[in-house]
């Protein structure tokens, strides 16, 4: 039902369609705003935030280091907990395993928690292939996928859409999934959210299957955690009789004890709540409590190509918490979509590469430019993933994956690309900021001075028309912000 | 096992391989547990839960019934096997279908832990406090939870709490802010939380 990303125009161009939305920019620039006020007032209130975030990292780091030995520890736990355990090398396979799963038990509607990584692998899709409807049960996620739409945010994937178009969203589309809309619907936010309790109600009651992911997995005990606000987690892990979770490999930490580091900085970053509504824990199959069939899928499909990559491996640590993105003055103006992947944003644009491999898709090679550089995203980040370091990196990647030996326009043509997609926006003064070309070392940096004030030849053309060509800035980038407050 | 299983730990070794090995330690600097205790953790528990526009009151052990009572006057409710106070309106937890437990207006149950720093009430779904399903379905839930079972932040709740057990952290009633991050409490879960504090 809801869109895919595949054919997504590349960055630039996603861009500045999304920068001529005006709705969509108010909507976001409000959205972020709130949020990392309400983020950095809850992380305030933290004395040992700075040990939370170096605990968090070296958990993480732990696992991935020793990646091979707790997928194995973590199977044999969940094994003896009761559920069955699958691995998933790429979308393909996993969507696979889930659709037998779901043709096994004869069922043609699954009901769904939201989950990036079934978002990833494009499961609803290919469910639907198979005649099985995958209901989305959070509440931004039926209003994506009610209109038809592609989600935005990590956090909250329909923060591009005001209440006047999520009622009539509802209104239109509501009958055809299930139960009506109620008659008079108006926008109020309670009984939008009301309406959308009677219409999953009914799907909860009658799911004999759900799907979902998980927000951590506990090695030495075989637990999945899932953190939610709405209940239509809960309701998905305690109803339905069977229950497939689809874990990145990721995913997993140590020992039960390693909780306690993530479920103080997860809720602060990602909502900005001392602690989230509902927390589940569930170790396999319960006695006569919750699904008696568990499954759990491991996917791959990429993060053993970030592994392998010494400088980029630490975004494997990320736990999806979104705090990059609200503190990214990027996406702040362009929106997720622009990014063209479910991992939008800061993290986004280093993960898709690492995941997806550069050189591959100009879609792709594209999103490390997608950034300043100007640091906020490395300084919110609860597991202090140098994002801006491995952005750099990754252009590196980029321009030497695409060097045929002839000068390399379609190198220098991103790099420039790459500081102005703002234009002609309030950005236009925010071109080729000094503060960015200064971190840049090496050749690129010199070829980024010189190449992208010229009439750029090639591929740069193509760019063109999605920005101005820079001229020389007024003031650096970060000088802009601290001036403007973004507000320009 | 499987072929997948088999490649996906190769592919996971060949990644790791050229980084230097070393044991797993799983040796951590625990020095973010090192913070001052608040000073009075039920109190704190207290003006946290009601942050989250939940009822809280705390009751003595002997004005427990009473304030149960209060709170359920004219509801049908269902309640854990092993809930230590009776109800005369209630039935107990006997493995209703979930369209049944769609008929209760309210669910009463006891809890395992309480989080003064973030508010949070954990139930590990014990026998007073019932399968998850029953906290769930109903409209209200109304959770009672003793002083000494409250502990200072999460670090503490984590070393009591047994892995193996399901559980389900709550802190106020299910809420959302999908809609221009308006806050609505009540979406899927009981959209009324009542905390009953019993000293
Ligand atoms: S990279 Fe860090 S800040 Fe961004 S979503 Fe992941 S954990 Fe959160």
């Amino acid at each position: 039902m809801s869109g895919t990303f595949v054919g997504m125009p590349a960055f630039p161009s996603a861009a500045r369609e999304a920068l001529q939305d005006d709705q969509l920019r108010r909507n976001l620039a409000n959205a972020t705003g709130v949020i990392r006020t309400k983020r950095a007032e809850v992380v305030d209130e933290v004395d040992n935030w700075e040990e939370l975030r170096v605990a968090g990292a070296a958990i993480k780091d732990e696992v991935l280091l020793h990646l091979d030995e707790y997928l194995i520890e973590l199977e044999a736990s969940l094994t003896a907990a009761g559920a069955a355990v699958h691995w998933a090398r790429d979308a393909d396979e996993a969507c696979q395993i889930v659709g037998d799963i779901a043709a096994d038990h004869e069922v043609d509607e699954v009901v769904k928690v939201k989950s990036m990584a079934t978002q990833e692998i494009g499961l609803n899709e290919r469910l639907a292939q198979r005649g099985i409807s995958a209901w989305e049960t959070d509440l931004a996620e039926l209003i994506v996928q009610l209109g038809d739409d592609l989600p935005s945010h990590i956090l909250v994937p329909a923060i591009h859409r005001n209440r006047d178009e999520i009622r009539d969203i509802f209104v239109e589309s509501m009958a055809s999934a299930g139960k009506p809309a109620p008659d008079g619907l108006t926008n109020d936010p309670a009984a939008l959210a009301n309406a959308s309790r009677l219409h999953l109600r009914e799907k909860f009651m009658r799911a004999k299957m759900a799907v979902s992911g998980a927000n951590f997995a506990v090695a030495d005990t075989g637990t999945l955690v899932v953190v939610e606000s709405e209940g239509n987690g809960r309701m998905c892990l305690t109803l339905p009789e069977v229950l497939v979770s689809v874990v990145g490999i990721e995913k997993i930490v140590p020992s039960w004890e390693d909780l306690d580091v993530f479920l103080q900085t997860l809720p602060r970053s990602s909502t900005g709540e001392r602690m989230n509504p509902y927390t589940s824990t569930w170790s396999g199959v319960n006695d006569a409590d919750g699904p008696q069939e568990v499954h759990v899928v491991l996917l791959d499909n990429g993060r053993t190509r970030a592994l392998a990559d010494e400088v980029g491996r630490q975004a494997l640590r990320c736990i999806r918490c979104s705090a990059c993105l609200n503190a990214c003055p990027v996406y702040e103006r362009t929106g997720g979509k622009a990014y063209g992947s479910v991992y939008p944003g800061p993290i986004g644009a280093i993960l898709n590469p690492l995941m997806k491999g550069v050189g591959v898709d100009e879609q792709t090679d594209s999103l490390p430019y997608a950034s300043s550089l100007c640091g906020a995203c490395y300084d919110v980040c609860p597991v202090a993933i140098d994002i801006p370091s491995v952005l750099v990196e990754l252009r590196t990647q980029v321009v030497d994956s695409h060097r045929g030996g002839a000068p390399d326009a379609f190198g220098a043509a991103m790099a420039g690309a790459a500081v102005s997609f703002g234009s002609p926006l309030p950005w236009k003064t925010v071109v080729l900021a000094t503060g960015w070309a200064g971190r840049l070392s090496g050749p690129l940096a010199g070829r980024v001075r010189s190449s992208a004030l010229k009439n750029v030849p090639g591929a740069a053309g193509a760019w063109a028309g999605a920005r101005d060509i820079p001229a020389l800035p007024k003031e650096s980038f970060r000088a802009w912000m601290k001036r403007t407050g973004g507000q320009e | 096992m499987s072929a997948a299983r088999d490649e996906i730990l190769g592919r996971v070794r060949a990644a790791l391989a050229p980084s230097a090995k070393t044991e797993r330690s799983r040796v951590i600097s625990r020095s973010y547990r090192d913070v001052t205790a608040p000073a009075d953790p039920v109190s704190l528990f207290v003006e946290r839960v009601a942050d989250y526009q939940a009822t809280v009151r705390l009751v003595s052990a002997a004005g427990v019934a009473d304030a149960i009572a209060a709170e359920t006057e004219g509801m049908h409710c269902i309640v854990p096997v092993d809930l230590p106070w009776d109800l005369s309106n209630a039935e107990i937890d006997d493995f209703q279908s979930n369209d049944e437990l769609d008929t209760f207006d309210a669910v009463v149950t006891g809890a395992q832990v309480g989080i003064a720093e973030t508010g949070t009430i954990v139930l590990d779904h014990q026998g007073d406090q019932g399968r998850r399903a029953i906290t769930l379905v109903p409209d209200r839930h109304i959770c009672i939870i003793r002083t000494d079972q409250i502990v200072a932040g999460v670090p503490e709740a984590i070393a009591e709490l047994n892995p193996q057990r399901a559980q389900t952290w709550i802190s106020g009633p299910s809420a959302t802010s999908d809609i221009e991050l308006t806050r609505v409490e009540g979406v899927h879960g009981p959209r009324r939380l009542v905390v009953l504090v019993v000293y």
